[in-house]
């Protein structure tokens, strides 16, 4: 049997019970909780949000915790409409984003987590730093040879249709932190936001670079790793299906070798 | 060449007097902002070999560009005829003729080369049956001078601000920019000659603070909507950049021009994109009526948003609003081929669903107008160059420093923005900012040492924040000017409501001396951070405020109901505000609107009275 040894601040303790309102319809939330600046292990606080003075929104009763009881707590939002792609956290056991998770869509005491298996830099803040450089990796952007026209590349609109479904990924990692086989080969495997994104740039009409990317993405771990286990579509938030992205990718890795 | 040294230095802030790890960095340009505007120049600049450093509070894709909806007007033609001019006369119109001609001769005649460029950048623009860029109408957008609708906002979907942006910051990558992501920009570094010489910004990461030198700092810090209570804005719009420059006693121009979208949803304030009207959809009142007809008989539902703005809030004035309260009007799609809504609206269709609950296809979606953008800002002439507000020449710049896109006042919105000028705004001057660093900049020149004491009163200020421990949380203050704001200097004025504004407002401005912080860590500290994009918003709606109760006409935006026409003769002028935080004082002065053309090719614009 392997022994694991975990790392002594996997260790999550109970933490503060904040006070209860004494009106209201209240709902109770448990929120992971680690603060960098002590020793301490993480621990899990517990807040209760009146409802009637609450937006309808997961995002808007943590921003209701940090304006009335705890401006401690520390996590990313900006748009609170589910195109940035910076309030990604686990919701009730489902990796989301709270700006467009509604409070009625979730258990009524809600657990709230940092996005799995991603370091936490503080609270709700993981470091994305590593998946951003295998974002770049990539290299996400047009690659062409012929020098271009004097007005636009010429697209149809089947071609531009191939893009719907992939150039709508905002790079919430909502997907890649779902996925069983990122958490266990994140360092070397690229995970489904970016190979949905690599997939993106292959299939572009106007893209002149196909063979160099797939070239780039012929590897055991970089593509292969993918074992159809579909958590990723279930995950993402914008209803995309990386998977399937993945598996076209596959399809041309297959056939440029017949 | 860039370099970065640890010097070793730590500052000592007078308060704590812990002292903080202090990092110096030489750049040629600094660009202070990822969004759209940031990302252009940022990709120009590099791509010419100038060392390029883009600092940002946010990974770049999560900048407020990326909520853009509609599209990016220019005049391609694509979709029938067009021409630059039209553009030009249709801007000069929406402005209300605040707006600068020769600076919007530059952005229509520039716009199509900007949009075809980032078309060769990869953006996944819409297509037409030919293959070519789909463009469709916008408010206040026309054909031979006010004569039918023109067809000119190229649109990615119903997502065009996401396309763009996440297709720039892929360039951004290409091009080798150095990106400091997750720095908060504190304050720029003024010498003693008014030349800027760089910026001050803290790591939120690890609580480092960053002493940036650079030949150019580029200000591409975006909007403030978050001064008001409702607003399309993301958390984000705070206006650091145009904080940071009334800081350093240069003035902001044009602020009272605030611009309320027609169409945010109902209660969460989330934007319908204006290219749902320019589909064909339309709003009624309570009484099921196509009201826009009557205020607008000839562009209707798609008229400039100042005018549709201000049609809805008299609607809701006169009883004829929707819903318990009375409180807001219906936009319609459901009439529209469903087939339609999905390629070319699907955005909204989504966000309609979650933040009302309504069906596009069956149901109407309950909207009001909603705090959207903001055409004052940095004065700034078409080169992107910040100018100091001089009395004796009005056109004189800021060595050193630019800005760009929404934090800039150019000014080609003048009083009143149309839709899709925006995207096309950030675009061509990120790129103009660039052409004018490559042009007066060489690569990697020596710049003169900073003096030991430069950023220190960023850094206590920083201090003083942090430890702020007063009796009044930000949350609490950022609320009530948020309420002021809204309700002291919404879609009508008044002299008497601005009036009571401006006592309301300076009174939460120096209640800010009593403020609470909490947080007390430099990692991740974002109690602190909002305390210092409060420190911010307050004196930007200070700005506002006063600009407001100054300017006793109405254009565009700037609805005065105890002036209701436009002044022309006392009052075709920008409005530039001076705010010291320090001393409370507030000041007013003018720059001349310019009434001439940047080229020959076409004729200045005379005012006339604007009917849409």
């Amino acid at each position: 049997m392997v022994q694991l040894t975990l790392p002594r601040n996997s260790n999550v303790r109970e933490g503060k019970k904040w006070p209860k309102p004494e009106r209201g319809t209240l709902r109770e939330f448990r929120i992971y909780r680690w603060n960098p600046d002590n020793s301490e292990s993480p621990r899990i606080d517990t807040y209760y949000v009146e409802s009637e003075d609450c937006g309808p929104m997961v995002l808007d009763a943590l921003l209701w915790i940090k304006n009335k009881i705890d401006p401690t707590l520390t996590l990313r939002r900006s748009c609170r409409e589910g195109i940035c792609g910076s309030c990604a956290m686990n919701i009730d056991g489902t990796n989301g984003l709270a700006c467009i998770k509604g409070l009625d869509q979730v258990s009524p005491v809600i657990k709230i987590y940092p996005l799995p298996h991603m370091e936490v830099i503080k609270d709700l803040v993981p470091d994305f730093s590593h998946f951003y450089a295998q974002h770049q990796s990539i290299d996400p952007w047009l690659k062409t040879e012929t020098p271009p026209p004097e007005k636009e590349w010429k697209q149809s609109c089947e071609d531009r249709e191939k893009l719907d479904g992939l150039y709508e990924c905002i790079l919430c990692a909502c997907c890649s932190s779902s996925c069983p086989s990122y958490w266990w080969n994140g360092e070397r495997y690229l995970g489904p936001a970016v190979l949905l994104q690599a997939y993106r740039w292959l299939i572009d009409s106007r893209d002149e670079s196909t063979g160099e990317r797939l070239d780039n993405l012929e590897d055991p771990f970089r593509l292969y790793r993918c074992h159809t286990i579909l958590n990723c579509a279930n995950a993402c938030p914008k209803g995309l299906n990386p998977a399937k992205a993945i598996t076209e990718i596959k399809k041309m890795m297959v056939k440029r070798k017949l | 060449m860039s370099s970065k040294k640890k010097t070793g230095n730590v500052a000592s802030p007078a308060l704590s007097g812990t002292a903080y790890p202090l990092i110096d960095h030489s750049f040629d340009v600094v660009v202070i902002g990822a969004g759209g505007a940031g990302l252009r120049a940022v990709l120009g600049t590099a791509e010419a070999g100038l060392t390029t450093a883009c600092i940002s509070k946010v990974f770049p894709t999560r900048s407020h560009t990326v909520a853009a909806q509609g599209g990016i007007s220019a005049a391609l033609g694509n979709m029938g005829d067009d021409d630059w001019r039209w553009h030009m006369y249709d801007t000069v119109k929406g402005s209300d003729w605040l707006g600068d001609q020769d600076a919007i001769e530059y952005l229509c005649r520039n716009a199509p080369e900007a949009v075809y460029e980032l078309e060769h950048f990869g953006v996944p623009f819409s297509r037409t049956k030919e293959g070519k860029i789909y463009q469709r109408p916008f408010g206040g957008m026309t054909k031979h001078y006010g004569k039918g609708i023109a067809q000119r906002t190229c649109a990615a979907a119903d997502r065009t601000g996401h396309a763009i942006l996440h297709t720039l910051y892929g360039q951004a990558l290409r091009n080798k920019a150095k990106f400091f992501i997750e720095y908060f920009a504190l304050d720029l570094i003024m010498d003693s000659e008014g030349i800027c010489r760089g910026l001050m910004a803290l790591n939120m990461e690890d609580g480092t603070i960053h002493r940036f030198r650079a030949q150019k700092t580029i200000l591409a810090t975006g909007g403030y909507g978050r001064t008001y209570f409702s607003c399309t804005s993301a958390h984000i719009c705070t206006g650091d950049g145009n904080a940071m420059t009334l800081r350093t006693g240069l003035p902001l121009q044009d602020m009272e021009f605030v611009q309320f979208h027609p169409t945010g949803i109902y209660g969460a304030g989330c934007l319908i994109t204006e290219g749902a009207r320019g589909e064909g959809g339309y709003l009624t009142n309570a009484e099921g009526e196509r009201f826009m007809e009557r205020y607008a008989p000839s562009a209707k539902d798609l008229a400039s948003r100042d005018v549709v703005s201000r049609s809805m809030t008299m609607e809701i004035r006169d009883g004829r609003g929707l819903g318990k309260e009375k409180d807001h009007l219906h936009l319609h799609l459901s009439h529209l081929d469903p087939d339609i809504l999905v390629e070319r609206l699907p955005g909204i269709s989504e966000s309609a669903r979650i933040f009302s609950g309504v069906d596009v296809t069956r149901e109407p979606i309950p909207v009001l107008p909603t705090v959207h953008y903001n055409m004052g800002g940095i004065p700034a002439n078409f080169r992107g160059e910040v100018l100091s507000g001089k009395n004796s020449d009005p056109d004189a710049i800021v060595p050193g420093l630019m800005a760009i896109g929404e934090a800039a006042c150019v000014s080609v919105h003048g009083a009143n923005r149309l839709g899709s000028n925006s995207l096309v705004d950030l675009v061509v001057f990120g790129k103009a900012a660039a052409i004018q660093c490559i042009e007066t900049l060489k690569a990697g020149a020596k710049q003169p040492e900073l003096t030991p004491d430069a950023g220190q009163s960023a850094l206590s200020r920083l201090d003083r924040l942090r430890y702020a421990d007063g009796d009044t949380p930000t949350a609490v203050l950022r609320l009530n000017m948020q309420k002021i704001m809204q309700s002291n200097c919404a879609v009508f004025r008044t002299g008497d409501v601005l009036r009571e504004g401006q006592e309301l407002i300076h009174e939460i401005w120096r209640a800010g001396q009593n403020i609470k912080v909490t947080d007390r860590s430099l990692i991740w500290n974002t109690d602190l951070i909002e305390t210092l994009e409060y420190d911010n918003l307050i004196a930007q709606a200070v700005a506002t405020m006063e600009s407001a109760y100054n300017r006793k006409e109405s254009r565009g935006a700037h609805a005065r109901e105890d002036y209701p026409e436009r002044n022309d003769e006392n009052w075709m002028k920008h409005t530039l505000v001076r705010v010291n935080s320090v001393t409370y004082a507030t000041e007013i002065d003018y720059r001349p609107v310019h009434t001439h053309t940047m080229s020959k090719d076409v004729d200045y614009i005379q005012p006339r009275a604007r009917v849409y």
